[in-house]
């Protein structure tokens, strides 16, 4: 069956809370105070944006949730996000590639947005373009010190690589939003864009790409790996003990 | 400059700059300071930083992941103000991380529940602003300019805590409930705040007299619990002291003396929250030690690359 709209929107809204949520872990735990605060400022610019996505979902699918309904209220099998941003931090390395394959897809996509037919999503799309691109400088700055700096830290970034690699397919969106594309809702696929930017971020930090391409699926479809559950429990464990209460 | 310029500049209630001639002490004093500042302000992101993942709205998690972010930007000011007496940050959190410098014992108090993030913005940015205010006014110039900027910010801490407050006191009996048990909480700790009785502080004269500080400590302590209790009665709570009664003679409440016995044993930093706090503080810098490397080794190869371009 063909994604509709509100799939589509869910899908971008889970992607970037989790996202969102994983970068806020890092605060206090960050390699220096600068870092602290902009890891903190680039998960703010993120949930800022999932925010006005789940409350767009709540007008689409016209049941009256709010964005806090689909944020505390569903289980993970009802997130549509894809696999790489519920994946553990692990080290700062790890955590900064996730960022650059996650930022070269999110201009992509948001600029493919800035388009649309749909007036919600052009509108926000054409501020999270400029987000996004303070986000891309800051993951590929650091990806490129990293990899071109010492050889422990070429090592790691090389390692934090091949650990994300297998999952960024999911980055480039999925197979069943086709009429959606013919419709203009969203923009055309931006695979060959994606692989042409990430090559350079990874040529210029030194890097070797991954020979083989990335394998791991399922998030986009409600099916998830072990990590997004325990996520959740603790995001949603709150909110979830004193239902229709207001905070 | 001089010991007599110094003095001239103090008595004028002028700012001491820099590059100024200053006593020793006024330096020493001032680093103690600025660098006890600049920990607890990192350190205390920690209690609320535990919060952002668990915030039980996006609304309440956009806001406080704000909070935490501004305490690591007071952070850095504070270090840079510190910088501006002639030590170097790393050298500053070193002695953090040992130990020989302190924070505000306040954060070695635990967050069990979502409603001491309001009591903390609400009671401890409180009595920070409280604290703080007049050090906008310090002799020292970098500390007092770094101030109004944190003071601005702390404002909206305040709010941000005591509208999670009113939230939960308007809310469920059990919301009601969990407000009032972090006000039992973090009333006392919040009075301490303003550190020992007049009688028992004995830099207090000499900082006045240098400007460093305005205030005394139990003249903050009054104006804190003055502004404080009108807010306690709007929310409808109760302040866990029997013996807190206005006093229509003297203009200013009345209020039982802290325990100083468990303020003392909080301000020594022994126990499982204070080992927490510094091995958290202390594992994150020691784990970013290659990241920060990684970035020194990657600007020296750029300079290198321009010379020979
Ligand atoms: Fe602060
Ligand atoms: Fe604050």
């Amino acid at each position: 069956m063909p994604a509709d709209l509100l799939t589509h929107v869910l899908r971008q809204a889970d992607r970037i809370l989790v996202l969102s949520h994983r970068l806020a872990e890092w605060l206090t735990h960050a390699p220096e105070l600068e870092e602290d605060m902009a890891l903190a400022n680039i998960s703010l610019d993120l949930l800022g944006q999932a925010r006005h996505l789940y409350t767009y979902a709540g007008e689409l699918e016209g049941l009256g949730h709010d964005e806090d309904y689909f944020a505390y209220f569903r289980d993970a099998a009802d997130f549509r996000n894809p696999l790489i941003v519920e994946q553990p931090n692990g080290d700062f390395a790890v955590t900064m590639v996730r960022q650059v394959l996650h930022d070269h897809a999110a201009l992509l996509y948001w600029e493919s947005m800035c388009s649309s037919t749909d007036q919600t999503l052009a509108a926000l799309a054409a501020r999270a373009v400029n987000e996004t691109r303070f986000h891309l400088r800051h993951s590929t700055g650091w990806l490129i010190r990293l990899g071109d700096g010492t050889d422990e830290s070429h090592r790691r970034a090389q390692a934090g690589l091949d650990t994300m690699w297998p999952f960024a397919g999911e980055l480039l969106g999925a197979d069943d939003e086709d009429d959606l594309r013919a419709a203009g809702l969203i923009g055309p696929r931006f695979d060959g864009g994606w692989r042409a930017a990430v090559g350079a971020t990874v040529v210029e930090a030194t890097l070797t790409m991954p020979p083989e391409p990335p394998t791991r699926s399922g998030g986009l479809e409600g099916d998830h790996s072990e990590h997004l559950a325990p996520m959740l429990e603790v995001m949603q464990d709150l909110a979830r003990a004193h239902p229709g209460a207001t905070w | 400059m001089s010991q007599a310029q110094f003095d001239a500049l103090i008595d004028a209630d002028e700012r001491i700059e820099p590059d100024d001639w200053m006593p020793d002490d006024y330096r020493k004093t001032l680093v103690r300071q600025i660098a006890q500042h600049a920990h607890s302000e990192i350190i205390g992101m920690q209690p609320e930083g535990e919060w952002i993942a668990r915030a039980p709205s996006l609304h309440r998690k956009a806001i406080l992941t704000a909070k935490v972010q501004d305490e690591a930007g007071h952070g850095m000011y504070l270090y840079g103000a510190a910088e501006s007496l002639g030590v170097d940050r790393a050298e500053l959190l070193d002695r953090l991380h040992n130990k020989t410098q302190k924070y505000s014992s306040i954060f070695n108090y635990a967050t069990p529940e979502w409603a001491d993030v309001g009591a903390i913005g609400w009671l401890v940015d409180g009595a920070a602003i409280a604290n703080q205010v007049p050090l906008c006014r310090c002799s020292y110039g970098p500390y007092g300019r770094a101030m109004v900027r944190i003071c601005k910010e702390e404002s909206f801490h305040q709010r941000q805590g005591y509208q999670i407050m009113l939230t939960l006191s308007e809310g469920t009996p059990e919301q009601k409930a969990m407000a009032q048990r972090a006000l039992d909480r973090w009333w006392w700790p919040s009075i301490m705040m303003f550190g020992p009785p007049d009688t028992e502080s004995p830099n207090t004269a000499r900082s006045m007299a240098w400007g460093i500080k305005r205030y005394t400590n139990d003249e903050l302590r009054q104006q804190f619990v003055a502004a404080t209790v009108p807010q306690v009665e709007l929310l409808g709570l109760t302040v866990p002291d029997p013996d807190l009664v206005w006093n229509e003679e003297r203009g200013q409440y009345d209020f039982s003396e802290p325990d100083w016995a468990e303020f003392a044993t909080m301000v020594k930093g022994e126990g499982e929250i204070p080992n927490l706090r510094i091995s958290t503080r202390r594992n994150a810098h020691t784990e970013g030690e290659w990241v920060r490397e990684a970035a020194v080794a990657y600007a020296e190869k750029q300079q290198q690359r321009e010379r020979v371009a």
